[in-house]
């Protein structure tokens, strides 16, 4: 782009101003471009499977069987979403993928709330009440984040059932608080790290003790990071399934279980549109919540990633 | 136990951080109603002393006392203290008034005690259109006020200022300077007030404790302090520019006599001496820059020189002059009206009476 020197207006002072003035003139340079390609590109690769199975979860068995993946169904139907939500069968139970969801609704309300207060409470102790072996707890808690989950199934299903518990809603639920302790933790820790010292030693001075500190002046505070715990455990307490299959017990079976079951089933024919419905739906719950919240668990990598 | 009446009096207190001494045997009467401040240099324990005064630090050995009780094991909020920090430390999710009364809520006050003692610490410090407001709504100095504020509607008996102006800038630390000065002259409640600013301990201070590595190098007022350092560390850390020093012996006999290295003779006989010295030993001379006279009455100092002039510096109010006098670098400041100009040879002379003496061993005062 080239500037127009040649016509050159009185300013408002009635100076003759030449050359560059005012804001530089964006422009669209090669660079950009190169990034939103790089970025349509991405978004297709990852749009194209999902276009699929919405496309195929409308379409009826016959047309699924003419092939053309991509096309828009000719006579779009719900037959299979409804299917899938009310009726596909797991083994002999044919109640649809409904008593999975409302199980995971039961495991990930309890279990988000359960290990989100517990790390909360963690977090602030770590970071205020500097006891002796702070730092030592601290330690272990976050060489927990690096544990594989496989190395201590076997040891916790001895456990659960020494303690009668095992295969009870109790079980699920007390692993996956277990679990997304280290990790809740540090997040907590790192953002009550960076608050002011000085605002703790205020309250101290004006007599609040240990959880009058805690609920009125830290939780207060601490509601954008809460934000971002709850998306990172209902996200993941959602999508788990290795948990789910070990301890949750047939009774209270999370919906991703139900969903590999309803697949996995091979009697008859493999109802395609019935199985991408029941995945659509079963995935539909974390997708709701990143939509949403996309910027706060953005906010909250960064703020996990960066202070330490 | 009878000990004399003190409003705060610290008791050969120790604190260990670690394998680190911070404070070691420290001992610190402060009288009823007085302004004392901590000063020196960062790291030097002034503020680590203060939070031991607070009870927001464990000591490890000694005691505190408060308004003579023996509070060494009591809790911050049991201690009659209010506090004031760098950060100002509001809690930002509450409004003003809230940040106000948190404490006198927690405490169980009742409702109109809260109201009378927030519109009181409000009228003091001229706040009461900012009681709604929430702290990110206010600039820097006002979130300090509501900070002294909070201190205020305590009602303690002693106040506590870590750095409370450090994070203000220039204009407004004086400012708020003058308040806080106005504020004690008030309520002449005890104040203990930590800085590394000497204008505002100078300022503000009844007496100035003039800390380095955990040790009250000297506890004493401005005059003195300024006037009369107890030692070489004081002499350099109070003052700017800060003193010029030289290097020599002091040779006793008939008339005392400073000798500078390179030989040059400076008559000391109208100086004070702390203690009277029989031997000559090797010493450092101090003078202030703004004890040095230049120009015309120079002639008729104890002690007098022409020298040229290197650097000039204006600062506003007076102008201050490099120079060499016997082979050391020495600055003198002199009336911002005189003109002076590098290159120009001048007259200057000081009387050594208002300069100090140290041991060069020692580094006390002679």
């Amino acid at each position: 782009m080239t500037l127009v020197v040649n016509n050159v207006v009185p300013g408002a002072s009635g100076r003759v101003l030449e050359g560059p003035c005012g804001p530089r003139k964006s422009q669209l340079s090669i660079a950009r471009l190169g990034i939103y390609g790089f970025l349509i590109m991405a978004a297709l690769f990852f749009l194209m499977p999902f276009w699929v199975m919405i496309v195929t979860s409308l379409k009826t068995l016959p047309e699924i069987r003419e092939g053309n993946l991509f096309n828009w169904p000719s006579d779009p139907t719900f037959e299979p979403w409804i299917k899938a939500w009310f009726s596909a069968c797991t083994g002999r139970d044919c109640n649809g993928l409904q008593p999975g969801f409302w199980n995971s609704v039961k495991i990930t309300a309890i279990a988000t709330v359960v290990s989100i207060t517990i790390a909360a409470i963690n977090g602030y102790a770590l970071s205020f009440w500097r006891y002796r072996y702070a730092n030592l707890v601290f330690g272990i808690l976050v060489f927990g984040a690096f544990v594989p989950y496989q190395v201590v199934i076997y040891p916790l299903i001895i456990t659960m059932r020494e303690l009668g518990i095992f295969s009870t809603l109790l079980s699920i639920v007390l692993v996956h608080s277990i679990f997304g302790m280290p990790i809740l933790t540090l997040l907590y820790r790192n953002f009550f790290a960076s608050l002011p010292m000085e605002m703790f030693k205020a309250a101290r001075i004006d007599g609040a003790g240990f959880w009058q500190i805690f609920f009125r002046i830290m939780i207060p505070m601490a509601v954008p990071i809460t934000i971002v715990a709850i998306i990172l455990q209902l996200t993941g307490i959602w999508n788990d399934f290795l948990f789910g299959t070990v301890f949750a017990g047939r009774q209270n079976m999370p919906m991703t279980v139900q969903l590999n079951n309803i697949v996995q089933t091979t009697t008859g024919v493999r109802e395609y549109n019935v199985h991408m419905a029941a995945t659509i739906l079963t995935a539909a719950v974390p997708l709701i919540v990143y939509f949403i919240s996309g910027k706060w668990f953005v906010r909250g990598i960064a703020a996990g990633a960066v202070k330490g | 136990m009878n000990m004399s009446e003190h409003s705060v009096s610290i008791r050969d207190l120790t604190l260990d951080y670690g394998n680190t001494r911070v404070l070691e045997n420290l001992n610190l009467d402060i009288e009823q109603g007085e302004f004392i401040v901590l000063l020196g240099p960062s790291g030097c324990g002034k503020s680590t002393l203060l939070n031991c005064i607070a009870g927001l630090m464990d000591i490890s050995d000694g005691q505190i006392h408060i308004d003579n009780r023996n509070v060494t094991w009591e809790e911050p909020k049991d201690r009659g203290i209010g506090m004031v920090f760098q950060s100002y430390a509001l809690y930002p999710q509450m409004t003003v008034e809230k940040n106000l009364s948190f404490g006198l809520k927690v405490a169980g006050y009742k409702k109109d005690e809260i109201q009378r003692r927030v519109a009181r610490a409000a009228e003091i410090l001229q706040m009461e259109e900012l009681l709604q407001r929430k702290p990110v709504e206010l600039s820097g100095g006002q979130r300090q006020r509501v900070a002294i504020g909070r201190a205020l509607v305590r009602e303690a008996k002693v106040f506590l200022f870590d750095e409370p102006l450090s994070n203000l800038d220039a204009k407004l630390r004086s400012d708020l300077r003058v308040e806080i000065k106005r504020l004690h002259q008030r309520l002449k409640n005890t104040m203990i007030y930590v800085t590394h600013d000497q204008i505002e301990a100078l300022t503000l201070a009844n007496r100035i404790a003039i800390m380095k590595d955990g040790v009250i190098q000297q506890l004493a007022d401005p005059h003195t302090i300024y006037n009369k350092p107890v030692n070489l560390y004081v002499a350099g850390f109070i003052g700017s520019p800060s003193m010029n020093f030289f290097q020599g012996t002091l040779q006793t006999g008939d008339e005392t006599c400073f000798v500078t290295d390179s030989g040059t003779h400076i008559p000391t006989s109208s100086y004070q001496f702390a203690r009277a010295s029989s031997d000559s030993c090797s010493a450092v001379l101090g003078i202030r820059p703004e004890h040095i006279i230049a120009g015309e009455g120079a002639r008729g100092m104890p002690f007098s020189t022409r020298v040229e002039i290197e650097i000039v510096e204006p600062m506003g109010s007076n102008t201050l002059v490099w120079t060499r006098v016997a082979d050391q670098a020495v600055t003198f400041s002199c009336d911002s009206d005189q003109l002076l100009a590098p290159g120009q040879s001048i007259d200057i002379g000081f009387d050594p009476a208002r300069g100090s003496l140290f041991d060069a061993e020692s580094t006390l005062r002679l």
